[in-house]
Formats: structure tokens, C-alpha cells, sequence
């Protein structure tokens, strides 16, 4: 190997100014001070999991930025701006309210209330795992050109759909507080709020699981951005949000169908959604789950963060060809 | 010397022709396996990086300078092998250091200095500076979406020179610039380099690559050829260009010669046999400074022709003029030409700088019409030990001596 340690440039335009310059050596110590760290260290399939979330703590303020960023990019150049974040799920609202109580006929008290406690909630699992599917691959130009931790694309999604989420809440609350004044409907406080927090982990948790894995599997194949859409539509039929729980369990149980019933009650968004009605949904308790929710809960909790565990193994493993892929 | 980034054996494997969506693996289901071919990028590269070295990666396109540079970069990860490194590492690959179109300047740079690891307050300690150096102030509040390539890279390098990083890489983004943001972005690469940072070049500036890198290390394919002296990378980089230039113009001369006299095509001289030599009828291509050089061809005419006159040119790798003359601007007044006859030019010494030059011959009427001409029809180079600027080579005999003191002077 030739010596590089004298310099051989030949133009020696920069001469005169280095005789004004101190030699660099607080530089040169400081930086033999520093670590020789690997660059994307090998990451193994069990090992590894701590060290990822260290690292992702290490860039919480980009995190920060990029929650800010997804939240003015979505409705930038709109004039009414975060306005929309609530025109979506009110528009549900109305739609379902007209269906189902002027058309359909229902006699359930303050319906309104009743789907808008299980939209507020549905729509942000939906909001997380829809982004998620398509953080990575529509955030290329930042991913092809920089290094961080890859899970902060779709960590951010979850954090923008959590602003969103706070907004819709204070519209859930804004119709209660209506309810409660003007209507003869009974709005209280119960120890089922109790259940919304961790029915909000819950949610945040599976969603985030799923999504991470969604994410990383959509840069290897797209079709899966629109495969989920389809997904998600048919999903939000599986939740009761627009139906009481308890239609369904009365007709699997009179029909005899337990082994369903089971089924269709173990999906973890169904006891989100139902812990959801049971807290805000006062006005008719006749209409929520009765079953044991905070052991319901707890299941789907300790299921999620396993699920989690998995798929972020899996985005790690596949995140070092994220930038030739896209 | 502390070394910041070691790069061990490092491999880079990369899958072509991947089909991407359902439809496609299914259409093409049998024809997949068949088309996904592979071809390694970059194979078993080490490279050991000293702080406070600047270094340049050259080679033609498509050699793996670029994915090199990423691999250092974290971007991509490689195939085999490893990168170690140590300190804040900035990087500017290809156009904007990841910008979001939809975000404005100043939304861009909070974005890109979180990326690059500043807090916010350290970022807003920066940004004045930022912005100053960018020369973009008026339009921080744009989106970035709607910026010409050359006020992106100016808010790039700008973000990326200021964040404190302890390894720059720089991917072929200062040709975008305009002529004085390039001087100003070379003064401050220049104060980094003082300050003992550790520069990574890619760049087909071959010239900027002598001028600011102590090291210069030339792919080819994804395999290292050559890791040192620049002047040296470069000479065999060129090398490779002037053989394929060459075998270029010869095809291209040959193939006019072969065609048939129509009237468009049609010249009345030909020229024919150029040779280079050493200004004494012996072929030569390699010349040391201030050697002897000499150009010999031969004119041929089909008809009488009295009114004629020989011009030779030599250019450059960057086709600058270097020099350009003809037989009546020497004052020859040639006899009548009919039938072939040898011209010759020769030279006491060729007063060139160390690099690779085109010869190019053409007849034409002293004040008339071109009769037939050959560019770049053949190509020298001048190997010197000394480098120096410019297109000519001045040796100099340099004196030193005290200066008399006034009084001294007076007595």
C-alpha cells in the first residue's frame, strides 16, 4: 500500500491559510476517544431486541420530527387542514346513523354515541396498520438517502395516528356532554374507563405488530398496500362497531355455533372496541359485552406483545435491503 | 493515525429483474427463475480509512462507486463483509440528503439535521449558518418540491457541512452548483480537511479528485484496481477511456474511408497513416516532460489542388484547446498537391502538463473549405512526476535569497 499520511496535492492552493491554522489535534484525539462501531451490525433472530430499541430511543427527536412531518404532509395545501382528520369519521357517523336508525328502524338509545366509542378506536388500528403497510415503501427518497433506525417510519405513522385519535376523542366527548344535557340518556362515569387504557395498549400494540410486519413485507411485495385495504373493510364488518356484541352472541349461541362464537370473540380488536362501548357507551349497558374484559384484555395484551416481539425480528432482518429494493 | 471507518472484505450482491407484484409472478411464473440473474456490485473490498484523510472513489459508471459509498453510509447493508466506523457521519448521495418534497426548507432542515442526529436546540444554534451558507434564505418557506436541483444541493450540502460530522461523504452533488457555490462548497471541503475531518469522494471530476484528496482508490466492476496516489488512479482511469476513444475514432475514420464518393461525402483529400513520434520518425505514445514529439500523416488528393494547407490540434482529456495551429499560419507555402504526399510536423519538446491529449489533423484551403479531417484520430499522454496546474508546463528555476535591510543598502 502507498503512503497517504503526506499530502500530495500538487495545487497547494490551500497552503498560505494552513499556516494560520492550529494543527488538528483536539480533533484527532477527540475522535480516537470515540467507538469503532459496526455499521448495520448482523442481527440475529433471538438477540439483538434490546439493542434495536436502544437505538430507536437514540433518535426519539427525529421520531418527533417525523410525526410532525407525516401530520403536515397529509394535509398540506388543504384549506381546511386538520378539519379533515374529523370529517372522515363524522361522515361515517351520519351514514350509520341514517342507516340504521331512520332506515334500518333501531330502537337502540343515543346510537350515535354507540358507533362513534367503537369508530374513535377502530380507526386508529386502521390509521396504524394501513400507514404502516405503506410507510416504508412511500418513504423511499428518505430511506434510500439517509441511515436510522427503519422502525421509525413506521413508529411515526403510530404517532400520527395518536394525534389523530385525541382529536376524535374530544368530538366522542364533545357528543357525550350533548347527550348528557340534552337528552334524558344516562352519561357516567363507571370503573369500565378504567378498561380504556388498556384496551388503547391493546390496540397500539397489535397494530403496531401487525404493522411493522406489514411494512417490511410490502417492499417485497406491494400488492400488499392494496390487499389490506380489502382486509380492513372486511375486518370492520368482524368488529361489532355498527352492531351491538350482543346480536351476534345470541345467534351463534341459538344456533349452537360455541366453537365460532369463541372465534369470532378471541379477535383482539372486538374486545378493544367492546371495552370502548362499555366505557363511554352508558346510555344502554343491555347493548355492550358482558364478558370479563380485563382478562380478556390482559390475553390479547400478552399475545400482541409477542406478536410485536416477532414482527420486529422480522422487520430487523429485512430492513438491509429495504434502500436496493425500492 | 486513528482509523474512522474500516471497510472488511465487504461484498455486495444485488438480484436483477425481481418481479415485484402478484401479477407479475404470476404471469411470468415460469420465466422468473430464469430472469432473476445477480451480479455482485462490489467484491471483497478493504479499505481502511485514516481520520483526516480525504478520499476519492473513481471509475466509470456502473464500477460500484456509488453503492460503495452507501454501504459506508449504512444504507445498504452489505451481502458479505462488514464497515466499522467511528463519529457523526454526513452524507450527501446523489441529489438532497433526504428531503421530503412536501416540506419547506426549514422544515427540511430541522428534518435533516434530526436525521443526521442534532437536537432541535443544537439545530437551531446551527441554522442561521445554515441558511447563510445556502444562499436560499428568501425561499426557506417553500416547499422544497418546487426548488431547482441547484438550490436542493445548496440546502443539502449546507444542512450536512454544519452538523459537526466527523466523515462527510460527498456522491457526485457539487456539479450541480453553480460555479460560486462550488468554490464556496471547495473552501469549506478545504477548511474541513484542515480541521482534520475524513472526506469520501465520488466524483467524475477526475481533476477535483488530484486537487483535493491526499488518496484515490479506482474501481472497476466492484473490484478494487488501484488504492493510492491519485495522479496514478487517474492516469490509469484515463487510460482505459483514451483505448476505447481511440479504437472509437479509428472505426469512425475507417468507415468514411470505405464509403462510397457520393456527392455528400465527398472530399478531395484524404488523410491517411497518422503516426506519433518521437520527432524523429519512431512511433511513440508515452512522452516524459519536454521530450521531442512529433506528428507525421499523409495527405492524398485525387486532383490538383494549389490552394492547401495542414492544420494539427491537440486537446486535452477535458477537450480544452491545449494547441491549434496550420502550415499557413507556420508560413509554409505548400507546392500543389496531386497524389499523396507525407506530412510532418515535429517539435523540439512538448511543453504539456501529465495527462492524456487527442491529436486531430485536418487539410483545408488557406482560406477555403475543409478538404477531409481527422479528430482525435490518435491519442498520447505525458506521464511527468511533477504535477502542475493549467495546460502548460513552465519549469521554473526557483531563488531564494535575504533582501537587503534598507540601511544596509545605503551605506
Amino acid at each position: 500500500m502507498p503512503s497517504r499520511g503526506t499530502d500530495v496535492r500538487g495545487s497547494g492552493g490551500d497552503a498560505p491559510d494552513a499556516l494560520h491554522e492550529s494543527p488538528p489535534l483536539n480533533r484527532a484525539e477527540a475522535v480516537e476517544a470515540l467507538p469503532m462501531e459496526r455499521v448495520n451490525p448482523p442481527r440475529s433472530f433471538f438477540r439483538g431486541t434490546f439493542s434495536d430499541l436502544a437505538d430507536i430511543l437514540r433518535y426519539r427527536e427525529l421520531l418527533g420530527q417525523l410525526v410532525r412531518k407525516e401530520l403536515k404532509v397529509k394535509y398540506k395545501d388543504s384549506v381546511l387542514g386538520f378539519f379533515w382528520t374529523l370529517v372522515r369519521p363524522m361522515t361515517q357517523l351520519i351514514i350509520y346513523y341514517l342507516a340504521f336508525t331512520i332506515f334500518l328502524g333501531n330502537q337502540q338509545p343515543a346510537y350515535a354515541v354507540f358507533i362513534f366509542s367503537g369508530l374513535v378506536v377502530w380507526g386508529l388500528f386502521t390509521d396504524i396498520v394501513g400507514g404502516c403497510t405503506g410507510s416504508i415503501v412511500g418513504n423511499g427518497g428518505l430511506l434510500k438517502k439517509t441511515y436510522f433506525p427503519r422502525e421509525i417510519f413506521p413508529l411515526s405513522v403510530v404517532g400520527a395516528a395518536l394525534v389523530n385519535f385525541a382529536l376524535q376523542m374530544l368530538v366522542l366527548f364533545g357528543a357525550l356532554a350533548v347527550t348528557a344535557v340534552f337528552t334524558d340518556n344516562r352519561v357516567a362515569l363507571t370503573g369500565d374507563l378504567g378498561l380504556v387504557p388498556l384496551a388503547l395498549l391493546v390496540c397500539l400494540v397489535w397494530g403496531l405488530g401487525l404493522g411493522l410486519f406489514l411494512a417490511a413485507a410490502t417492499v417485497y411485495f406491494r400488492d400488499l398496500q392494496h390487499l389490506i385495504e380489502i382486509i380492513l373493510l372486511a375486518l370492520f364488518w368482524l368488529v361489532p362497531i355498527v352492531y351491538p356484541v350482543v346480536l351476534p352472541i345470541r345467534n351463534f349461541t341459538e344456533s349452537g355455533h360455541t366453537a365460532l362464537l369463541e372465534l369470532y370473540l378471541a379477535n383482539p380488536m372486538l374486545n378493544v372496541v367492546t371495552a370502548f362501548q362499555r366505557a363511554f357507551y352508558t346510555m344502554g349497558p343491555e347493548y355492550t359485552f358482558g364478558g370479563n374484559l380485563w382478562g380478556r384484555l390482559g390475553i390479547c395484551l400478552l399475545v400482541g406483545l409477542g406478536v410485536l416481539w416477532l414482527a420486529q425480528r422480522y422487520f430487523a432482518r429485512a430492513q438491509g435491503d429495504f434502500a436496493q429494493e425500492l | 493515525m486513528t482509523t474512522v471507518i474500516r471497510v472488511t472484505d465487504v461484498s455486495k450482491q444485488f438480484a436483477l429483474n425481481a418481479n415485484k407484484s402478484l401479477k407479475e409472478r404470476l404471469v411470468n411464473a415460469r420465466t422468473t427463475k430464469q430472469n432473476r440473474s445477480e451480479f455482485w456490485a462490489l467484491r471483497n473490498i478493504d479499505l481502511e480509512i485514516p481520520s483526516g484523510s480525504s478520499v476519492g472513489l473513481i471509475g466509470h459508471n456502473g464500477s460500484g462507486k456509488s453503492t460503495l459509498l452507501k454501504v459506508i453510509g449504512g444504507i445498504l447493508s452489505p451481502t458479505e463483509g462488514y464497515v466499522e466506523r467511528r463519529g457523526r457521519l454526513a452524507a450527501l448521495l446523489e441529489l438532497g440528503a433526504g428531503f421530503h418534497g412536501d416540506l419547506t426548507g426549514r422544515e427540511n432542515v430541522y428534518l435533516n439535521a434530526s436525521i443526521l442526529g442534532l437536537s432541535r436546540a443544537d439545530t437551531d444554534r446551527y441554522f442561521d449558518d445554515i441558511v447563510e451558507f445556502s444562499g436560499i434564505a428568501e425561499f426557506l418557506d417553500t416547499q422544497v418540491k418546487f426548488y431547482s436541483s441547484g438550490m436542493y444541493v445548496r440546502l443539502a450540502f449546507s444542512v450536512a457541512v454544519h452538523v459537526d460530522p466527523e466523515i462527510l461523504l460527498i456522491d457526485e452533488v457539487l456539479a450541480v452548483g453553480d460555479e460560486a457555490f462550488q468554490r464556496k462548497c471547495l473552501e469549506k471541503i478545504r477548511s474541513f480537511q484542515r480541521e482534520g475531518r475524513t472526506i469520501i469522494f465520488v466524483t467524475h471530476a477526475l481533476d477535483l479528485v488530484r486537487d483535493l484528496c491526499s488518496r484515490a482508490v479506482l474501481l472497476d466492476h466492484g473490484v478494487m484496481q488501484y488504492d493510492g496516489a491519485p495522479t496514478q488512479a487517474i492516469r490509469m482511469i484515463r487510460d482505459t477511456w483514451n483505448e476505447a476513444a481511440e479504437a472509437e475514432a479509428e472505426a469512425a475514420a475507417a468507415k468514411a474511408e470505405s464509403a462510397p464518393a457520393g456527392v455528400a461525402t465527398y472530399t478531395p483529400m484524404r488523410i491517411s497513416d497518422v503516426v506519433i513520434t518521437d520527432g524523429a520518425g519512431r512511433p511513440k505514445d508515452t512522452f516524459g516532460p519536454g521530450e521531442p514529439f512529433g506528428v507525421e500523416c499523409t495527405v492524398t488528393s485525387d486532383r490538383r489542388v494549389t490552394d492547401w494547407a495542414v492544420g494539427i490540434k491537440i486537446e486535452n482529456h477535458m477537450d480544452q484547446n491545449c494547441y491549434a495551429s496550420n502550415t499557413h499560419l507556420m508560413n509554409q507555402q505548400l507546392e500543389p498537391i496531386e497524389g499523396s504526399r507525407r506530412v510532418t510536423f515535429n517539435y523540439g519538446s512538448i511543453p504539456l502538463v501529465d495527462g492524456g491529449y487527442h491529436v486531430s489533423l485536418s487539410a483545408h484551403g488557406v482560406n477555403g473549405p475543409h478538404y477531409a479531417r481527422v479528430a482525435r484520430i490518435k491519442n498520447f499522454k505525458i506521464v511527468d512526476s511533477e504535477w502542475q496546474d493549467g495546460l502548460v508546463r513552465m519549469p521554473a528555476q526557483v531563488e531564494v535569497r535575504p533582501v537587503d535591510a534598507p540601511s544596509a543598502a545605503v551605506r
